[in-house]
């Protein structure tokens, strides 16, 4: 990696925050209120006070950063997931993470939740319907002191789909008005009333950053393979704890939040696989700002699609992200 | 302290779970040694490559590395000192020639280290001349052919600048041109810069040819341990392999070839 590919990531990396500020400046205008750029800046600068600045301000401006904060989390816990299982169809949710938040939503809403917390109800039920789930799933994934990566995986998968169905039972069991909380919540939303939440997620989405930055050489090392890592000198199994949970905090947490919005750690990692090759230490930063366009660029059509009404941005990222995905795999015939 | 042996292992007893591979095994090793690992396939061969390295614990024994024991030895310091190249995996690395070899420097950065520095850049140049790929350093690893690939890895391995490297079957699927190619290679580095060497092997010719020593094991257990005068004896090969061998003189000084007699007449 001499000096070309060095100022090749500087590149991919400036040109994704350049894209990620213009993004967020069109977000920002976009809306059942329309406001043009020009005045976007004006209000920035001095606009307090007017209901402009109020638009921007308490609604679409903490969204934007909600979006940033989820996209980039959510594709940053797909990188490395993807690349510790090596396993491209890996993404937070396929590990049963989404279906554990769900439950313990799906919980709350028909059962009550943990009382006195008010607005953060949801979303701490959410975190620790998915924290019980992980857990699980690690415990059984664990065997004489080693977690097999397959059998890791094939669990996350069987749980996932209990807990789904478990979500069905409640479902099917419930009186009408809590059942569209209920599908509201796991079609997935970036509107998200307290801001103090809002400034932590971005807080642990920008922190898991820098930490997966510092295990992304183990990553290229385990792009290899197991042995081979442990033949560089990784502490393998010390090395896969960490990272699992790592993912998994960062998803947990993702998912309290927002509920479930697929398809960005699944599409987001591969693309940029795509474009800047397999090293991690590019893939994470890339994926980071990738993520966090892709989820501002989806939230900001989701509102606008049939305005005033406003879609799942579930939907909308799946559509999206499906089809960019399908068309990116079949012009470059590209593997994993 | 400074001792002639590089590696001793002492009545290593090893396996997988329950099911025990390597009963009781203890052979020495000196520094700057050649040795060969022979044996039919599910004798313990490539068993032994991970035991030594620290992938499997062990059952029975100890494993010492310059005096040291090797599972006392963290894995990052242990990866500096022992390098392997492991039969080639068949999903081809997603990196370039030159990013593949690099990663043979991890073992030598610091836990907060991202960056390769300039040294680590020359180390993995060297490594690519020497195994004749300097040529290859942009191309993707999934573009090499088996033997250039087994020279990446070579390099890689090279890259690590270890003190014992441990090969299992580098000349495997090969073609006789790079089957020479890279053991010239490994005689090379272990005359000229006097690493030690312990390689598995199933090609028994090759084997006498250019190790010191060889080391043949028989269902899990050391069977003998010498010259490969001593070991590639047609009896020994016989009772090991159960399979009939003539070992026939060469046109190279004192050196033998192994041919298998069909039918066994």
């Amino acid at each position: 990696m001499g000096l070309n590919s060095k100022s090749l990531w500087l590149g991919w990396t400036l040109f994704l925050a350049i894209l990620l500020v213009i993004v967020c400046l069109f977000s920002l205008g976009v809306g059942a209120v329309h406001i043009p750029l020009q005045k976007v800046l004006v209000l920035l600068t001095r606009g307090r006070g007017t209901p402009g600045y109020t638009i921007l301000f308490a609604i679409r401006l903490p969204r934007i950063i909600l979006g940033l904060a989820v996209g980039g989390g959510l594709a940053i816990a797909g990188v490395v997931l993807q690349g510790m299982f090596r396993n491209p169809l890996v993404e937070p949710y396929t590990l049963g993470i989404s279906g554990g938040a769900a439950l313990g939503v799906a919980v709350n809403i028909v059962a009550g939740g943990p009382a006195g917390l008010g607005l953060f109800s949801l979303p701490v039920s959410g975190f620790l319907g998915a924290l019980g789930i992980i857990s699980l799933v690690y415990i059984l994934g664990m065997r004489g002191g080693t977690v097999t990566l397959a059998r890791l995986l094939l669990i996350g998968v069987m749980v996932s789909f209990i807990a789904s169905a478990l979500i069905m039972l409640i479902m099917a069991m419930t009186r009408t008005e809590d059942l569209h909380g209920i599908i509201f919540w796991i079609m997935g939303s970036l509107e998200e009333p307290d801001t103090s939440l809002i400034r932590a997620m971005l807080f642990i989405s920008l922190g898991g950053l820098i930490v997966a930055l510092f295990f992304s050489v183990d990553l290229n090392a385990f792009s290899l393979g197991e042995e081979e890592a442990f033949h560089l000198g990784v502490p393998v199994e010390r090395i896969k704890k960490i990272l699992f949970l790592l993912a998994s905090f960062l998803t947990g947490c993702c998912v309290s939040l927002t509920g479930i919005i697929g398809f960005v750690g699944l599409v987001i990692p591969h693309l940029m696989r795509l474009l800047v090759g397999g090293d991690h230490r590019i893939l994470l930063v890339t994926s980071f700002l990738a993520g966090a366009i892709f989820l501002i660029l989806c939230d900001t059509l989701a509102r606008v699609v049939i305005a005033p009404l406003e879609l799942p941005v579930g939907v909308i990222t799946g559509l999206v992200g499906g089809s960019i995905f399908i068309y990116a795999l079949s012009r470059k015939g590209a593997s994993f | 302290m400074v001792t002639s042996i590089m590696l001793e292992i002492k009545g290593l007893s090893c396996g997988y779970g329950k099911r025990v591979v390597l009963h009781g095994v203890s052979f020495q090793i000196k520094r700057g040694e050649f040795v060969g690992i022979i044996g039919p396939n599910g004798s313990g061969k490539t068993t032994l490559l991970r035991a030594i390295n620290g992938l499997l614990p062990l059952t029975k024994g100890t494993i010492l590395l310059e005096g040291r024991e090797t599972h006392q030895i963290a894995r990052r310091s242990l990866a500096q000192k022992v390098a392997v190249v492991t039969q080639s995996p068949e999903a081809a690395p997603p990196f370039s020639v030159e990013e593949f070899v690099l990663l043979g420097r991890i073992p030598h950065w610091g836990r907060f280290q991202l960056l390769e520095t300039e040294g680590d850049l020359t180390i993995a140049e060297q490594a690519m001349v020497l195994t004749g790929i300097a040529s290859l350093q942009k191309r993707r690893m999934g573009e090499l052919s088996g033997g250039e690939r087994q020279l990446a890895f070579l390099a890689r391995a090279l890259a690590q600048q270890p003190q014992l490297l441990l090969l299992d079957e580098p000349t495997a699927h090969l073609d006789i041109g790079h089957q020479v190619q890279i053991m010239d290679l490994l005689r090379q580095l272990n005359r000229e810069q006097s690493l030690t060497i312990a390689v598995v092997l199933h090609d028994l010719t090759l084997a006498g040819l250019y190790c010191d020593r060889l080391i043949l094991l028989s269902e899990g257990r050391l069977h003998r341990l010498g010259p490969p005068q001593a070991v590639l004896r047609e009896e020994v090969i016989e009772e090991v392999y159960r399979t009939v061998v003539a070992v026939v003189a060469t046109p190279l000084q004192a050196k033998t070839a192994i041919v298998p007699v069909p039918g066994g007449e």
